[in-house]
């Protein structure tokens, strides 16, 4: 039995990482190793003469390079992680802020019609968000908000807006109202009591929240290609951008990228996990 | 004029339900009312109402002279202990107690040094670096008291804050709960589904059911002298034995019985129903009734003898020098200085 569930880890761990391992090679490499007709898949400390052998000379040139500009781009692959961490955070914070607020007032409070609102907020994923790019395009043009960091923040903002509320809701509702009810008989406010005893409480789910739309803020791709196709370009519409490009595809250059790009979201989802695991049992209150 | 007083006071839930229907209570300064009542009967919708988290339907409440119905959580003055203590999981238990120091503007330093104090009182001191989750339930429960206190604030109310508890403990909070409240004499309400906790800690008691008040009183009063069946029945562990029995005006007539019961006042002809507490019953070798022992409970102190007698179940008092009567036949003798008789329609008093 435990040698069956050890065959099924480790073939799957193959499955998922063998394309990250690939990625990790190819930053290593220069640019004919990666296009070699022959696979290289050994790294060595120096130089291989020998074009049939899967021996190449592993260098970090391409991670120094990661700051140089390359034909058909505007700006290096730094300058772009620039927009793609402005435009993530500032996104991320915004709905998640919006998301805690909207999402307080519907688990708190009697709203008219309530359900029928949060089925509302939902409806808005029904829809690809890809089908609303022509007049998304159209309105932006006229507000100039193409290639600009806050276009794509709105828009990141607005899309996730409606897990944060449903996320934050799920959350919220865990939280014993007790604990406010506590703060106002002890002389705060609702505002006061919600700031210092609800938000605190909140944390773990609104770092839940953060992770999930800080992911789709990151990846995100069609929007970014079609209305920030220049000016504030993220990384994926950067990457994507290189084709075509009359120097090559920098292979070792993206893929050192592609590996920085991904860094920071698996740390800060290995950070949230851990405040999941510890945060999970909501304070004192038994239920 | 009383301290806290509650004037017709209404709750009526959207839908409909109503939840406190025109309860009318005053509370002394320094006095310990418990409201005492079975779980949806509107006692912590009461206390609710008084602590300003949730809004009467209608009624008036009044704090020293003052109109505080409509008056936010916030402004009212109230220190209160909830059911399950609600201590802020992210702060200490010294930042806890000075919780409600913070919001009335009292310096960092003087206000932790006012929790210290407190917590010095109740024993507190080695836990004030903990957090909540870390505490036993009779720990998180002084903590709340503390932090109910802190403020010296002008009422009390508490919300059933040691239903968590294990007996023992229990017992012990109620001594030491009664104690604070004699030694600081703030007005307190406290509101309690448990009789027992009810009559160690009230000066008065208001059993509440469905909504309404039946009767307030010193808890030997409501013990002694309750106004109706559902106070014979709820308060008091065992109740009240209840028996079905026929009044011809001087007499009482139990089925099953040897002979009338002779009971010192007139009472109207009829169907009544004859109360009386487990001390004022007898085991005998003969009594006015017999029957079989069902079942003989061992209390520590004393016992309590259930009896099925033709006339119903009947349980007495005994003392635990006599060897237990299980399964055995056995009379019962009825000291009438105890006997107290309902209308078994309305469930009121007769006499």
């Amino acid at each position: 039995m435990k040698l069956v569930r050890w065959f099924v880890l480790l073939a799957y761990l193959a499955l998922a990482a063998a394309p990250l391992a690939w990625m990790a090679l190819s930053s290593l490499k220069r640019r004919d190793d990666t296009i070699a007709p022959h696979a290289k898949f050994l790294p060595a400390s120096s130089a291989v003469d020998d074009s049939a052998s899967p021996w190449f000379e592993a260098t970090l040139a391409a991670y120094r390079d990661l700051g140089a500009v390359h034909a058909g781009a505007q700006e290096s692959f730094l300058g772009h992680l620039g927009s793609s961490v402005v435009i993530g955070l500032l996104s991320t914070v915004a709905s998640v802020a919006l998301g805690t607020c909207c999402a307080y007032g519907f688990s708190r409070f009697r709203v008219p019609g309530a359900k029928d609102w949060l089925f509302f907020v939902l409806s808005t994923r029904f829809l690809p968000p890809l089908a609303v790019v022509v007049p998304v395009l159209i309105m932006y043009r006229a507000l100039d908000l193409q290639g600009t960091h806050l276009g794509l923040i709105v828009l990141y903002t607005v899309f996730n807006l409606s897990l944060a509320v449903w996320l934050m809701k799920g959350f919220l509702d865990e939280i014993p109202r007790a604990f406010e009810e506590a703060a106002l008989v002890d002389g705060y406010s609702r505002g006061q009591a919600f700031l210092r005893v609800v938000l605190p409480e909140a944390r773990t789910g609104m770092a839940v929240t953060a992770v999930f739309c800080l992911i789709s803020a990151w990846n995100e791709y069609g929007f970014a290609m079609t209305l920030n196709s220049s000016g504030a370009v993220t990384v994926p519409a950067y990457f994507a951008g290189l084709q075509g490009n009359i120097e090559g595809m920098p292979w070792p250059q993206i893929a050192a990228g592609a590996l920085v790009f991904v860094a920071p979201i698996t740390v800060f989802t290995v950070l949230v996990r851990k405040s999941l695991l510890r945060g999970m049992t909501f304070g004192t209150i038994k239920q | 004029m009383s301290f806290l007083q509650l004037e017709k006071l209404r709750k009526v839930w959207p839908g409909g339900a109503v939840a406190v229907n025109g309860v009318e209570l005053a509370v002394a300064r320094g006095e310990f009312v418990v409201l005492l009542g079975p779980s949806g009967c509107g006692k912590t919708t009461t206390l609710r109402m008084v602590a300003g988290l949730e809004l009467p339907s209608g009624g008036t409440i009044r704090l020293d002279g003052r109109d505080i119905t409509r008056l936010p959580a916030s402004e009212r003055d109230i220190g209160m202990v909830f059911q399950f203590y609600a201590l802020y999981p992210h702060l200490t238990v010294a930042e806890n107690i000075a919780f409600p120091l913070e919001c009335a503007g009292v310096p960092r330093a003087e206000r932790l040094a006012l929790a210290r104090a407190l917590a010095e009182r109740l024993e507190l001191t080695a836990l004030l670096e903990r957090r909540p989750r870390a505490l036993s339930g009779g720990d998180q429960q002084r903590v709340a008291l503390a932090r109910a206190m802190a403020r010296k604030p002008a009422v009390w109310l508490m919300d059933e804050p040691l239903g968590t508890l294990d007996s023992a403990r229990r017992a012990e909070m109620c001594d030491f709960l009664r104690a604070q409240q004699l030694e600081h004499g703030v007005a307190t309400v406290y509101v309690t589904h448990d009789q027992d906790e009810a009559m160690r800690l009230a000066d008065r008691i208001v059993v509440m059911s469905a909504g309404e008040i039946l009767q307030v009183g010193p808890p030997h009063e409501v013990y002694d002298e309750p106004a109706g069946l559902f106070v014979a029945r709820f308060v008091g562990s065992p109740g009240m034995n209840l028996l079905e029995a026929r009044s011809t005006g001087r007499a009482l007539e139990l089925a099953g019985a040897r002979a009338a019961l002779h009971f010192a006042r007139e009472v109207a002809p009829g169907n009544v129903v004859l109360g009386l507490r487990p001390e004022y019953v007898r085991l005998a070798a003969s009594g006015v009734l017999t029957g079989r022992v069902a079942l003989d409970a061992f209390m520590g102190s004393h016992r309590y003898v259930h009896v099925e007698t033709p006339a119903g179940r009947v349980v007495a008092l005994a003392s635990i020098d006599a060897p237990s009567a299980q399964g055995e036949q056995v009379g019962l003798e009825f000291d009438l200085r105890g006997v107290r008789l309902f209308d078994p329609a309305s469930g009121s008093r007769i006499a």
